[in-house]
């Protein structure tokens, strides 16, 4: 066999057909919705992107131009569209509506067979800084995961400025709010439970900092919430969750929404409303996403923007199995009747249906041939004697 | 009807006690189970699964979601480092990970050398205090190694010390301090913390009550 690099995967007809369906399923949802397809290079400079993505350095491809200069494999589609967004896009100071199906980067770190290449497909919706722009990517969000099939998911939402600020003024510096959400990174609960106990804080605020981890569950989750932040900041995003379930209860789909305040994402670019979706069927989230207000300022443009990217392999996990194939015709022909088997093959694809024309002088085994098609149609010898069915 | 949970257990040293643990906390667990030789165990009348695994793979089970909760030490957490939640620390199978070896020898000075069943921890732990060393995996039988000169040091884990008295070795420096974590899946984490977090709660108060 001949080996391809480590993470490297193929993708064989019958999983290409149904990924395919799947990503036409999702992506014209998202066109009817308005979100407008684009593609960037899948090369980019380690400088801008490479940094700008939030993905772990030793997880980016890296190699050298013909110039000396440090390039990345892009890792996320994000970065690259905010890009484009900033410099070439966002003139009229409207919001902008993108979406995009594009495979990433990301050099696996163990277990050989992890995929190192995959396609995500999703929106960034940017320039809009209310929650009603949030609402919309989680609606959609929905709407093309049934789309694409997948009925039983369920999508749990966080908020990073409530734990940042949470954790701020229990904390009072940065630096011991980082150490803290590090535990959270982790997920290292046991962890986060040991520092809180060897902090110097009053026993109050040592426990708000325990039931912070309880925050998870339906609408009653915020009032929780509530009890635990002293600050404005934090009512602040807690009502932007309020908001949150009301306008995705507008569109009629809150039963599939969760709570989870723990919830904090490895992307660092990410400041208010963080999300995942989960399957039961994959062991890991199937898509995540959720609201950027720094990241357009690093390409010279200060303006909010939120979006959600799928991983388009875990899906099809979540779906489970393999598309059922279409039926396929196949006309074998010989030499003399081929006008008539194009004019057959013509007239067949014409009402849609999937046509092989084959010369038989082509195939060494007609029995392994005929086996391989639904429906086989005899096109041989001088017109009138060959038999067809 | 409760959602069936998948619960892999580690085979040997700690799975009595977390069997224990869990009848403590009032699970029905039946009495032939710790004599079982199957891999698979259904308890119905909690609508459990529990799997059998090998103590080093409970992470791995647990992390690509075959099994939503699991029984794992915090060496095994420490070398394999998987994605996963660790939510309690069970307090029970306490031991420690030591760097030992032959009394009154020192790492050689061309080529030190350490083995262990930790390679990753190893690794980690020497090159925090800064010394090149080479790692050697092992899968068992660690003490060996100082003894017929495959290595300088070993990196295992000590419960009484027993073991390593018995070889003549001792213990030069203590790495972490392990007990058993109760771990769970990430997207179990989420859709299904209802029952998650009613067995958190209730091992919780077992392990606060009797335990410390």
């Amino acid at each position: 066999m001949f080996e391809k690099p480590l993470g490297m995967r193929d993708t064989l007809p019958r999983l290409y057909e149904t990924k395919s369906i799947a990503r036409n399923a999702i992506a014209s949802e998202m066109k009817r919705w308005g979100f407008q397809f684009i593609e960037t290079p899948a090369l980019e400079y380690y400088e801008t992107i490479g940094s700008a993505s939030a993905i772990l350095d030793q997880q980016l491809f890296k190699l050298l131009d013909s110039q000396g200069h440090t390039l990345v494999l892009r890792p996320d589609m994000t970065a690259p569209i905010a890009r484009v967004a900033a410099s070439k896009l966002l003139n009229e100071d409207l919001p902008l509506r993108l979406a995009y199906s594009a495979n990433v980067y990301r050099a696996q770190q163990r277990e050989g067979g992890r995929p190192a290449e995959f396609e995500q497909i999703g929106v960034e919706c940017i320039g809009d800084h209310t929650i009603s722009a949030d609402g919309e990517v989680i609606a959609l969000l929905m709407s093309s995961l049934c789309e694409a099939g997948l009925e039983s998911f369920q999508i749990s939402i966080g908020h990073i400025g409530f734990v940042q600020t949470l954790f701020q003024q229990i904390l009072g510096t940065e630096e011991r709010a980082q150490a803290l959400t590090k535990f959270l990174y982790e997920k290292n609960y046991v962890g986060y439970r040991e520092h809180v106990k060897k902090l110097s804080l009053s026993s109050i605020d040592k426990q708000r900092l325990l039931d912070f981890l309880k925050l998870r569950g339906g609408e009653e989750v915020l009032q929780f919430a509530n009890d635990l932040i002293e600050n404005e900041s934090g009512r602040e995003a807690l009502s932007q969750l309020h908001q949150l379930w009301e306008i995705v209860g507008a569109y009629g789909e809150e039963e599939k929404l969760k709570f989870d305040l723990t919830l904090i994402s490895h992307m660092s670019y990410y400041t208010g409303i963080v999300f995942e979706v989960y399957s039961q069927a994959v062991g890991t989230p199937i898509g995540n996403g959720g609201r950027y207000d720094l990241l357009l300022e690093k390409f010279g443009k200060p303006t909010g923007a939120t979006g959600f990217a799928l991983h388009l392999d875990r899906l099809l996990e979540a779906l489970g199995g393999l598309s059922e194939e279409t039926p396929t015709t196949c006309i074998l022909f010989s030499g003399e009747r081929r006008k008539e088997a194009y004019e057959l093959a013509k007239s067949k694809r014409g009402e849609g249906e999937k046509i092989v024309l084959q010369d038989i002088n082509g195939v060494k085994n007609i029995d392994a041939c005929t086996n391989q098609y639904n429906d086989i149609v005899f096109l041989i010898g001088k017109a009138g004697r060959g038999s067809e069915g | 009807m409760k959602e069936m949970l998948t619960i892999a257990m580690p085979k040997g040293r700690i799975f009595e006690e977390a069997v224990d643990l869990l009848r403590e906390a009032g699970f029905k667990l039946p009495p032939e189970f710790e004599d079982s030789r199957k891999l698979i165990i259904d308890v119905e009348d909690e609508q459990f699964r529990f799997i059998l695994a090998k103590p080093m793979d409970v992470p791995t089970y647990v992390e690509h979601g075959v099994a939503d909760l699991g029984i794992a030490g915090k060496d095994v957490m420490l070398e394999e480092e998987r994605d996963v939640y660790e939510l309690l620390d069970l307090k029970i199978s306490p031991c420690y990970l030591a760097v030992a070896g032959l009394p009154n020898t020192k790492m050689n000075d061309v080529a030190p050398k350490v083995a262990s069943k930790y390679p990753n921890v190893a690794a980690a732990y020497f090159r925090e205090q800064g010394e090149q060393v080479e790692i050697i995996k092992l899968n068992g039988s660690i003490e060996l190694a100082p003894i017929i000169g495959l290595s300088d040091r070993i990196v295992d884990i000590v419960s009484t010390g027993k073991t390593l008295v018995e070889n003549g070795l001792v213990e030069y420096e203590r790495i972490a301090d392990i007990t058993s974590r109760l771990i769970v899946n990430p997207v179990s984490y989420r859709t299904k913390d209802e029952r998650i977090s009613e067995i958190v709660d209730k091992l919780t108060d077992v392990i606060h009550g009797v335990r410390s």
